[in-house]
């Protein structure tokens, strides 16, 4: 018992190091996943967004937290996959059969969830520069920002350890991410919560994306925040609680 | 503690199928056991099990003294397992392959471990490729490798040469005979019958999810009516052909 505990961090170090060797050598993940939201960048800033009214001269500066919702969202999908490689090889039979905690697997999964959707997240930031992506936002806001959005990717890389455990085919493992993905669409995301139809502004308004949106453009825009942000925190550790704790019991059910 | 491995009525079920129907056997420390039965006999279930990957419905497993249910972190400490199905990861190399494990034994130069072990099991030149370039046989000698680090006093191999070439599967007789002789306990499964004899210093055969007989290949022997001597012309089988005309080869 008392090797395991005291080995656990440095184990995690060790899976972290392994799962992040998998992402460089295949870049290709990390540019899929940062292709799509770029695109949807793209066209909703030349093509739609001529035509939609934000109420703002900036629509990047509108849209990008909404895109990088959809870049995590896509990203964790890889994390489900990842974990589903590693049950079908017998690789976790391996370490599982070994004096290492079990948790320690999981979590070098996680880990590597955050630093791979990190990266994409600076890269469409980046993009967002070129297009005219302008914040006056300082510090203390930025660090907000990146902590809203780190504690986004937790709660979402916890919800996709589940099918990553349980899925019997590779396309199950990622087929959870396709409503996340979509989840941003009915929100404030691309255009504010008015111009919908009652029902669907009743949902808008309500689900997590939107709250999370609005605290993320505030803190970029140096507006204050109000009450949005901490609907924002309430949803995502509320999400990522129950995640974590169903992830678990599936983990401790499927390994012994 | 002379038992490596003491099993007593081991049951256990998957839904309403009954895999295993009270299972007993004994392997000493030291020796080669071979559990040998047909597919869907229950060797693989038998084999997760004693390394703590499965949970038993009934009956006592107890692996180096401890019970697998019980005490599965002491018997972890103890052991390794080579499943199936090759445990390596696949997109990284081989060497490391055997610097992570190493790292999760905690051992104090895992740099050396694997290059050690790469020399021993004839990867050097394979070493900084990926394990997905590998042949089946250099994935299973890398996989028995890792297995091999930390030392441990038992090791599991679950059908370590199905799926490979005749020239693998000696390969890999020649590393599991060389892990007897320097003291390691080796469970073996296979449900090749010449590969039982080829290696193990004890038998069991499991069957609808019992062991219907085991002991030594001698005593197995007698079990069966005294051999009658019979004039039969003996043809060089295929297996022997291949791998004459191979080494004649490899001689040039």
């Amino acid at each position: 018992m008392e090797t395991t505990k005291k080995h656990f961090l440095s184990d995690i170090g060790v899976m972290l190091g392994r799962s992040m060797r998998h992402i460089t050598r295949s870049m290709d993940t990390i540019i899929t996943v940062c292709i799509t939201p770029i695109a949807m960048m793209l066209l909703f800033v030349y093509v739609l967004g001529g035509a939609i009214q934000a109420g703002t001269d900036n629509y990047v500066n509108y849209l990008l937290p909404g895109i990088l919702l959809m870049a995590i969202a896509s990203g964790i999908a890889y994390t489900a996959f990842r974990l589903f490689m590693d049950m079908q090889s017998g690789i976790f039979e391996r370490f599982h059969s070994m004096p290492i905690a079990r948790s320690a697997v999981l979590w070098g999964h996680v880990l590597t969830s955050l630093v791979s959707n990190a990266i994409s997240v600076i890269v469409i930031i980046l993009v967002a520069l070129i297009m005219g992506f302008r914040s006056s936002a300082g510090i203390v806001s930025w660090l907000a920002v990146a902590g809203i959005l780190a504690l986004v990717t937790l709660a979402l890389t916890w919800i996709a350890v589940i099918p990553g455990l349980t899925a019997k085919s590779i396309d199950g493992a990622s087929a959870f991410s396709y409503p996340l993905i979509f989840l941003p669409f009915i929100s404030s995301a691309f255009v504010p919560t008015d111009s919908m139809p009652t029902v669907v502004r009743a949902f808008a308004e309500n689900q997590p994306v939107t709250s999370i949106v609005d605290a993320i453009r505030a803190l970029l825009s140096n507006q204050p925040v109000g009450s949005e942000i901490w609907i924002a925190l309430a949803w995502c550790l509320g999400i990522l609680i129950v995640a974590y704790l169903l992830a678990m019991l599936v983990y401790k059910r499927k390994a012994l | 503690m002379e038992k490596a491995i003491e099993v007593k009525d081991l049951r256990k079920s998957f839904k309403s199928a009954a895999v295993l129907k009270g299972v007993d056997f004994e392997v000493k420390r030291g020796e080669i056991f071979a559990l040998l039965g047909s597919n869907g006999a229950g060797k693989t279930t038998i084999v997760k099990i004693l390394a703590t990957l499965l949970k038993p419905d009934g009956g006592t497993a107890t692996v180096n003294g401890f019970d697998v249910a019980a005490h599965s972190e002491n018997v972890r400490q103890s052991i390794s397992l080579t499943g199936q199905f090759a445990a390596v990861d696949e997109i990284l190399t081989g060497r490391e392959n055997l610097i992570m494990i190493a790292k999760l034994r905690h051992l104090k130069n895992p740099r050396q471990v694997a290059a050690d072990l790469l020399k021993r099991f004839g990867l050097v030149d394979a070493a900084d490729r990926r394990a997905s370039t590998y042949s089946g046989g250099m994935r299973r000698r890398l996989d028995i490798a890792m297995s091999l680090i930390g030392k441990p006093q038992l090791i599991f191999l679950d059908e370590p040469t199905t799926g490979l070439d005749p020239e693998a599967r000696i390969e890999v007789w020649n590393v599991v005979k060389e892990l007897a002789n320097s003291g390691t306990t080796v469970f073996l499964t296979t449900q090749y019958l010449e590969e039982a004899e080829q290696l193990a210093d004890q038998i069991a055969i499991l069957h609808e999810g019992r062991i219907i007989v085991s002991g030594t290949l001698e005593e197995l022997k007698k079990l069966f009516p005294p051999a009658k001597v019979e004039y039969v012309e003996k043809q060089p089988s295929l297996e022997e052909l291949f791998l004459a005309l191979i080494g004649k080869k490899e001689e040039k």
